[in-house]
């Protein structure tokens, strides 16, 4: 480690990058559009990269090193690709609707985060690790993703709710215990990009029946 | 608790207030100079606002008829406010006997004083635009007050101190740590000094349209010596929310305690933050459009929730 990157540095700056991560999903929380969504999730795999590369550089763990390029491949460079193939071919880029308003959404974010914070306490005080503090933070942000699935109505934007949320439990784990084993993390990204690829059929398919992405409509499909 | 009386501290105290309202109305100016040369105008001169107040005060002052004592003593009192909320910022030094009196609570309090006067003064007359102004006025306010407190609060967490001159001396002493608290306070400030100072994305401070005013539409009764006082008084507020930025988020450089060199050089450190922070307000100004009344509330929601995201993250990550 050099000279001007003392451990408490680093830990600063992983704590910073924490709160940037925190900031952009309250940005996805509250866009309206679909074009700036995609970008934003962008810049979540961005910022988790960096901070991966952070946690990898102050722990000397080598396999961080490989969890951070798969991330940057995976999550800024292949799947925000596929989803703006997937809006052009879709042709929807339309506003986004939302089912509650945005003021009313990030009320609800703040009492999220709050909850989180005060779940992480108890474990982040146990812990040893360099990220120990941003436990709390990697929390909040599944939760706020969890809140952005359940307040769309259209699919694009849930399966964005969906990649944001794998996002922050990778987070998570780099909090909690320096990342999970290779193999582990080679299955997830897989599944991720598999899961992507099938929903993108998906939403072929249910444009085809309804002539829209809502996915209220799929209520209507019944039995006959 | 008031500090000692001295004679070197009411000095700066004084020196500071008269800077102050001599130098607010530059400050405007050089805010408009940059939007014109931004937008590829020539711009009218950055003492414009000196002669545009030199020719209202020349003019008689027209009162409506049915105008009650309360719309004659609004622009002074609004004068005052700003007067006093400029004494309590450290600007130059922190030194200052005043500041002890009120602390950054009653800052926002001063503010809000201003601006209840300054609303039942345009629906004092009784005219549909002034009273429009006034509702409106009164709900942005209502909405970036929370915001601006929970900023305040922010930066006295940090420094256990709400009063601005101790907050100052903490943050300009602490050693070089990156605060993400403070980032993110410092952006929920900005956009709340954008709202307060009616600029663009809230209010067009250069608009011609009465129905989009809101500062303008509640002023457009006033004439005369009454009319340069309240443009007085808003640029007096344009320069207390940058003194207060530049106090919490880039406090190096202002004087601490009584040192007289220190005073002498925080001047020109003054002088060149300020002319930065006039340039990225008129580029702000210039990069974004006038957003729709109704969609101030989410703007301001923004900025509350930027602030109170700053508190938690100033409790669980800087504790």
């Amino acid at each position: 480690m050099s000279q001007f990157l003392t451990p408490a540095l680093t830990g600063q700056i992983i704590n910073l990058l924490a709160a940037v991560l925190l900031l952009l999903s309250f940005a996805m929380l509250a866009q309206r559009r679909i074009l700036s969504l995609i970008d934003l999730f962008a810049a979540q795999g961005f910022v988790l990269t960096l901070s991966t590369a952070f946690v990898a550089w102050a722990t000397g763990q080598t396999h961080l090193w490989w969890s951070a390029g798969l991330t940057f491949a995976l999550k800024v460079l292949l799947l925000p690709w596929i989803l703006h193939r997937l809006i052009r071919r879709l042709n929807v880029k339309w506003d986004v609707e939302t089912l509650i308003n945005i003021p009313t959404t990030m009320l609800f974010g703040l009492l999220l985060v709050i909850l989180a914070f005060n779940l992480a306490q108890p474990v982040s005080a146990l812990a040893g690790t360099i990220t120990k503090g941003t436990l709390g933070i990697a929390l909040a942000i599944v939760l706020l993703s969890f809140l952005m699935m359940i307040t769309r109505s259209k699919a694009v934007p849930q399966v964005i709710g969906f990649l944001a949320m794998e996002n922050s439990l990778f987070f998570a784990a780099t909090a909690a215990t320096y990342g999970m084993p290779m193999v582990v993390e080679l299955g997830i990204a897989l599944d991720v990009l598999v899961g992507v690829i099938i929903l993108g059929v998906f939403f072929f398919q249910i444009r085809e029946r309804f002539d829209s992405l809502d996915i209220r409509h799929l209520e209507k499909l019944k039995e006959e | 608790m008031l500090s000692e009386f001295s004679w070197a501290g009411a000095s700066a105290q004084l020196t500071e207030i008269l800077l102050a309202v001599l130098l607010a109305p530059l400050l405007l100016g050089w805010v408009n100079q940059c939007r014109a040369w931004l937008q590829n105008k020539s711009g009218p001169g950055v003492l414009r606002p000196y002669l545009m107040l030199r020719k209202l005060m020349a003019k008689d002052a027209v009162v409506a008829h049915g105008a009650s004592p309360l719309f004659r003593t609004a622009p002074y009192i609004v004068f005052g406010c700003m007067v006093l909320a400029v004494a309590i910022v450290p600007t130059l030094g922190t030194d200052l006997p005043y500041a002890p009196a009120a602390d950054a609570i009653a800052l926002v309090g001063i503010l809000a004083l201003a601006r209840v006067f300054i609303s039942l003064a345009a629906m004092d007359i009784g005219t549909a635009f002034g009273t429009l102004g006034a509702r409106r006025e009164m709900m942005i306010g209502f909405l970036a007050e929370p915001a601006l407190l929970i900023v305040l609060f922010t930066a006295s967490l940090i420094s256990q101190s709400t009063s601005l001159a101790t907050t100052v001396e903490t943050l300009s002493h602490r050693e070089l740590a990156i605060y993400p608290s403070l980032a993110f306070a410092g952006v929920a400030f900005t956009m709340v000094s954008l709202a307060e100072n009616a600029r663009i994305p809230v209010d067009n401070p250069a608009t011609h349209l009465e129905l989009t005013m809101i500062h303008e539409a509640m002023v457009l009764e006033y004439s005369g010596r009454h009319l340069a006082l309240i443009e007085w008084a808003a640029s007096l507020k344009l320069f207390v929310y940058s003194c207060v930025g530049i106090a919490l988020f880039f406090p190096f450089g202002i004087a601490q305690g009584g040192d007289a060199a220190g005073l002498l050089l925080a001047l020109p450190t003054l002088a060149f933050k300020l002319a930065i922070g006039g340039f990225l307000l008129a580029v702000i100004e210039t990069l974004s459009a006038k957003m729709r009344i109704f969609r101030a509330p989410e703007f301001l929601g923004t900025a509350f929730m930027l602030a109170v995201l700053a508190l938690l993250l100033h409790a669980l990550l800087e504790t």
